[in-house]
């Protein structure tokens, strides 16, 4: 199975199995995707594993993964190593504080485009995720106690919501 | 033998971290950068704002910041170990999960749980996003420039490389 490194990036993963080489149905593709975000860990390195071991089993899954985790860290590596020679320099400071408000600032977008579906419905949800965002990123309460308590109590809630 | 054991602290912090990062990596940033700078002292606060910009800037997955995060800390052999503690035990748990999973497709219990996962997941992206912009915002040009790649980001579908370009042209221009 020749897995040339699939960039990462979700929606090009999706072109390249469903719709290039129809490794997977669209169905299929959303069923694994569902797996993936539900199971802790990074969605699409997840995705790659559901869709290698569905193709090739153990070894699918192990190259899949490979093929998505390799090229992405060599790049960063040569980057990191970059960084750790010419960080210091000043013009390259600069730059980097720039990059780095910026590279916040997508995040921060894609917060608000999460939370959006939250708020119109008349739910338990938005509070769920207003206290976590507090514990963990306001009160840098340890995250695993975190989610000991609130798993729970966000599951109950919405259990009961939906009745 | 201090490498070693900034190795072991690596794997350990890690692969326990990886099955708390519901919704993905971003769930976790608040405790790696707890881990890597207030405890461990590995790099500081600046630093770890920079290493998550070149994580963002580069194509892959973004958990791909604990690559960074590990060869700041311990090289190329923190790198691979951070990485494997990050995403084995995941990826086995997935593997061993997603076989039978299709079975629970519609069962109740399934979509409860995951109604419950989604606000909490949210709630931790919003955690990890704050961390993020509290550690590159040292300036108030620096806010600013988060507030409005967000807005740009929200409202249109530019490229980010862009956005990194010009957020990049400002701080060599001295403005930030």
């Amino acid at each position: 199975m020749a897995l040339h490194g699939f960039g990462g990036v979700l929606p090009w993963a999706r072109r390249a199995i469903v719709e290039e080489k129809r490794w997977m149905t669209a169905e299929e593709f959303n069923e694994a995707f569902a797996v993936s975000q539900f199971l802790p860990g990074a969605n699409v390195v997840n995705l790659a594993v559901v869709f290698g071991g569905r193709l090739h089993g153990p070894a699918g899954a192990a190259v899949a993964l490979l093929g998505l985790m390799l090229p992405p860290m060599s790049i960063v590596l040569v980057l990191g190593a970059l960084y750790e020679r010419y960080g210091g320099i000043d013009a390259l400071q600069r730059i980097l504080t720039g990059v780095a408000a910026a590279a916040a600032g997508l995040i921060v977008a894609i917060v608000i485009k999460m939370a959006k579906p939250m708020v119109r419905e008349l739910s338990p949800a938005p509070f769920v995720a207003l206290a976590a965002f507090a514990a963990v990123g306001i009160m840098r309460w340890p995250l695993p106690w975190v989610l000991v308590v609130m798993v729970p109590v966000s599951i109950a809630l919405a259990w009961w919501a939906r009745r | 033998m201090k490498e070693f054991d900034t190795l072991i602290v690596l794997a350990v912090q890690f692969a326990i971290l990886s099955l708390f990062a519901i919704g993905g990596a971003m769930a976790v940033v608040p405790e790696m950068h707890r881990q890597a700078v207030d405890v461990a002292h590995w790099m500081t606060e600046r630093q770890f704002a920079d290493l998550f910009a070149i994580g963002q800037a580069a194509p892959g997955p973004n958990i791909i910041i604990v690559t960074l995060i590990g060869f700041k800390a311990a090289g190329i052999p923190g790198a691979l170990v951070a990485t494997l503690a990050m995403c084995g035990p995941t990826c086995v748990l997935t593997y061993y999960v997603s076989r039978t999973f299709d079975k629970y497709k519609d069962a109740q219990w399934r979509i409860v749980v995951q109604a419950g996962l989604v606000p909490v997941s949210v709630g931790l992206f919003g955690a990890g996003a704050f961390v993020i912009a509290r550690a590159a915002d040292v300036s108030a040009v620096a806010f600013a420039i988060t507030l409005g790649t967000a807005a740009i980001a929200y409202w249109t579908r530019f490229n980010p490389l862009w956005m990194f370009a010009a957020a990049g042209l400002l701080g060599y221009l001295g403005y930030v």
